[in-house]
């Protein structure tokens, strides 16, 4: 038998706008006393009415264009309709069948390209808190989120490993910083992750199976989405060994994580699922986005993280280098101005930033250059340049090879010359040795 | 000297700058005839506790500045599902017993800014469900012209109040025939702005994609003076219209409406029309050739349509609508609705459905797109469609009950044009069994100005703008 898991991904990114979705109260609801930040529009109290967000919308247009969607010249909100009490007006306003953006793509390490359905916009609930007051068990509703504004990106089934799926979330986490729209902070909650999970099985005698979909809800970290997919690939596999048991239209289940056990189990199947009732928002009127307003956003958009990347590789800084540079925010334009400034090393910097030789978090330029005046005795940083100095020169490593020892005085001068002679002199010399010999 | 209640606001604001009465004077009239007549017409469901308070601020005001606001010192009822901060809106149902806004509704704001002064807030059907104020949980309204029929509704307390001569103006809001079916029953003059004309916020929701906030008074020109103000783009409601408010007393004080084309709508004589109401439209397109105007008969789709469309988008809306009434964050548990409340949260439930959704809703929605078509297509020929606005005068108190579509039947005439959303003065026309019958007078979109001109012309040419006597009638 042949098993090949499909995952598709749902990601909710909280963003960072100065109001909320649909009112102008405070976006930013972490750690603030509860109901401090609500208004008759969040608290959906009678008679409000929603004004949508244009900075929240056009982050969510950022967002799709950088996962190379189409942006849906006619778009819509839509209520999406249950009962919860963290939901004060019993719908929340989301977006079905005409989201802001759709049909895009993001790329993975390997080449290999995942598919994006859908981005679209909506308000995040407010929070419960189950807590005790007075010796009481009490519920407890804070509606300083309600109303925050909230992207959802959903990917095709397409991802199957979780480790592809770790690295599409990565990338995702990355690019919404990246365009600087939402902060993604895990641990506030300001990124949530459900995985929906099935197998494609292959039997030997050639049929095709499909083990039944399995949503996985609110998971606040890679390396827990990452465990609950594998647990649920090992899990559909075991029964469906047991069972047989196929995918239908009706058997669709919603399954919880539990952290410590490090298991899934069962929320809800589809029989209990919920209809949401989903029609069109009728107080916020239809969108048309016009060409030009696309185009604008477009050109705003910073370098996104692989395109840095690259052009970092393109100007001849290794890709190990480059991608330490992007990790740690050295952003290209901010590096390239140093170099200019300063004559800094790209791939030099990214070791030194490797080796915590640099704090990133103060003034990169100067640390550098004080790091270069008292002679420079980082040995991998040697060795890269060395091995430059070696490439760049085969015709003098062959003499050398050929028993000719004395040109390694050839190497420690050019690479004394490179550093400006702020390298130590002993390090130096035993690196071109090490390495010549090697 | 006329009596206090009987002013227009020209009238009113006429007296408060002559000396002749102040406000304070003018608000303690009204009180006393609320207090006088309330108790048998349960037109009032509470009183501002501060109007005299701000009667006399516009008294120190006229005395140092004169009438430089629009609606300076007029004495307003105000429908009951409008928010207004320190007095309870209860939307006339049970869930909202007690419940105090914490915000204000652009449409009383602008009042206030404007000068009014709110007398108190007025009885409706609860959460404007109905056509007859009876499905109020605070008992029914009923018409001053006879006690023993309805005033309509929704906003049959704020037509009420205009018929029995309890506030100068007052303000309603119309769903379909909200504002014109009570207005009709009653014999007063309604009003009902484009949709978007006005705005939405701070007032109860019903049907949100309908929901038109408008005024009741006792003339087109008092109607027109109170839209002048309260029309216009609101920042908190995103579809109001961003097009420049007219002046809406700009074209009124004609008497001649040459020039003019208007459709007279075949269909709005239904078949089973009584004779006598028949003859009253018959005779109301008549004075409208009189004044000038061209009236042909036109055809339109049968309302009966209209009456599919309308109830399924209404309670689909009603019913998300309704959600918030949870009992956690204002207002009472769910068990408080009515029968008439949970009927049409039930339904919109049902219409909107996984698996019904598109035999319903989405159907509904293309039948609404095809009466604009159809109406569009009139208005490119013709200034106005009129017809009656309701099929027969008021009906009796308990004529609602176990009518479950009572309100559809009974504003069959008016669905079409509100679900186009569109605008249209409702004005007496003619009485039978001593009760007054209601013209609609209909234009496109953002006519306000044409559909009140015509009305105008109407009114100040015939003589059926006519007062009851509380004290004969009660």
């Amino acid at each position: 038998m042949k098993y090949s898991p499909l995952i598709g991904l749902e990601v909710h990114a909280e963003l960072n706008t100065a109001s909320k979705m649909f009112c102008s109260c405070p976006a930013d609801h972490f750690g603030k006393t509860p109901n401090s930040q609500t208004c008759p529009v969040c608290l959906g109290l009678p008679g409000a009415l929603p004004i949508p967000n244009k900075k929240a919308i056009e982050s969510c247009i950022k967002i799709g264009l950088a996962l190379n969607c189409l942006i849906n010249r006619l778009s819509k909100f839509d209520r999406k309709q249950y009962f919860y009490p963290d939901l004060p007006k019993g719908y929340q306003i989301s977006q079905y069948d005409q989201p802001f953006c759709s049909e895009g793509s993001i790329a993975l390490e390997s080449g290999k390209i995942i598919g994006i359905e859908r981005v679209h916009q909506e308000e995040d609930t407010g929070k419960l808190q189950h807590t005790v007051l007075n010796g009481e068990k009490v519920s407890l509703v804070d509606y300083n989120r309600s109303g925050v504004p909230l992207v959802e990106i959903v990917s095709k089934p397409d991802m199957e490993s979780s480790n592809e799926a770790k690295e599409f979330l990565k990338k995702i986490h990355e690019l919404v910083r990246a365009l600087d729209v939402s902060n993604a902070d895990m641990e506030k909650g300001e990124m949530r992750l459900e995985p929906t999970v099935n197998v494609r099985i292959e039997k030997n005698d050639g049929s095709i199976h499909y083990t039944p979909l399995v949503e996985v809800k609110n998971i606040n970290s890679f390396s827990f989405a990452s465990s609950a997919i594998d647990f649920e690939i090992k899990r559909q596999i075991e029964e469906f060994e047991k069972t047989g048991i196929e995918k239908s239209d009706t058997n669709k289940t919603t399954r919880g994580y539990d952290s410590v056990k490090k298991i899934t189990f069962l929320q809800r199947t589809k029989e209990e699922a919920k209809d949401y009732r989903y029609f069109p928002e009728p107080d916020i009127p239809p969108f048309i986005l016009e060409e030009d307003y696309i185009s604008k956003i477009r050109q705003e958009l910073p370098l996104l993280p692989d395109q840095e990347i690259s052009a970092l590789v393109a100007e001849g800084v290794e890709l190990k280098y480059a991608k330490i540079l992007y990790a740690n925010k050295v952003s290209l334009l901010a590096y390239n101005r140093h170099k200019e400034e300063s004559g800094i090393d790209k791939s030099r910097l990214a070791s030194l930033i490797a080796n915590k030789k640099i704090d990133i978090s103060l003034d990169i330029a100067s640390q550098y250059n004080k790091l270069g005046q008292v002679g420079v005795t980082d040995k991998t940083e040697l060795e890269a340049l060395v091995r430059k100095i070696l490439d760049a020169n085969p015709e003098v490593v062959q003499e050398y090879k050929k028993g000719k020892t004395n040109v390694a005085g050839f190497f420690v001068g050019q690479a004394m010359k490179e550093t400006q002679g702020k390298a130590d002199p002993k390090t130096l010399n035993s690196v071109v040795l090490e390495i010549l010999n090697h | 000297m006329k009596e206090l209640h009987t002013l227009s606001i020209d009238e009113v604001h006429d007296g408060l700058k002559s000396g002749e009465f102040t406000c304070t004077q003018l608000v303690q009239h009204f009180l006393n005839r609320i207090e006088k007549y309330n108790p048998k017409l349960n037109i009032y469901l509470s009183l501002n506790p501060h109007v005299l308070e701000e009667a006399a601020l516009v008294d120190k005001e006229i005395s140092e500045k004169g009438i430089n606001r629009p609606l300076l010192g007029i004495p307003v009822a105000v429908k009951d599902n409008f928010l207004i901060p320190g007095m309870p809106t209860t939307a006339s149902s049970h869930i909202l017993e007690g419940f105090m806004p914490q915000y204000e509704s652009t449409v009383t704001k602008k009042l206030k800014q404007a000068g009014a002064v709110i007398l108190g807030k007025t009885n409706m059907d609860a959460f404007a469900h109905g056509s007859s104020t009876e499905t109020s949980d605070y008992g029914p309204t009923l018409n001053p012209w006879n006690p023993e029929h309805l005033p309509g509704g929704s906003s049959g307390g704020s037509a009420a109040a205009i018929a029995a001569q309890l506030a100068t103006v007052s303000i309603g809001s119309e769903t379909a025939g909200s504002i014109r079916q009570p207005s009709a029953w009653c014999g007063t003059t309604g009003f009902k702005p484009t949709y978007g004309r006005v705005s939405r916020y701070g007032v109860v929701a019903m049907g949100s994609s309908l929901d038109s906030p408008g005024p009741i008074g006792r003339s087109v020109r008092d109607c027109a003076l109170v839209t002048n103000v309260i029309s216009g783009q609101d920042q908190y409601d995103a579809t109001t219209s961003p097009k420049e408010v007219e002046e809406y007393t700009k074209d009124l004080g004609k008497d001649t409406l040459k020039g003019m084309k208007i459709a007279l709508i075949k269909e709005y004589l239904l078949p089973d029309l009584r004779q006598d109401v028949k003859e009253a439209m018959l005779n109301a397109a008549n004075k409208l050739r009189e004044l000038g105007a061209v009236v042909d008969e036109v055809s339109l789709m049968d309302p009966k349509y209209a009456i599919g469309v309308y109830t399924v988008i209404q309670r689909s809306e009603v019913s998300s609508n309704l959600a918030r009434y949870d009992g956690i964050r204002f207002g009472h548990e769910r068990d408080r609705f009515n029968d008439e409340n949970k009927r049409r949260i039930m339904l919109g439930t049902y219409t909107l459905s996984a698996g019904y959704y598109d035999a319903y809703y989405k159907k509904a929605q293309a039948v609404r797109t095809k009466i604009i078509n159809e109406l569009d297509k009139i208005f490119k020929n013709y200034d106005a469609c009129i017809g009656l606005v309701s099929p027969g005068p008021a009906l009796k108190v308990g004529a609602s009950k176990n009518q479950p579509m009572f309100g559809e039947m009974e504003d069959v005439l008016v669905e079409q044009s509100s679900i186009a959303g569109l605008t249209s003065t409702g004005v007496p026309c003619g009485f039978v069994d001593g009760l007054p019958l209601g013209l609609q007078i209909t234009c496109a979109q953002f006519n306000e100005a044409k559909a009140l001109s015509i009305a105008d012309c109407y009114q100040r040419n015939t003589n059926f703008q006519l007062f009851p006597n509380l004290e004969e009638n009660l």
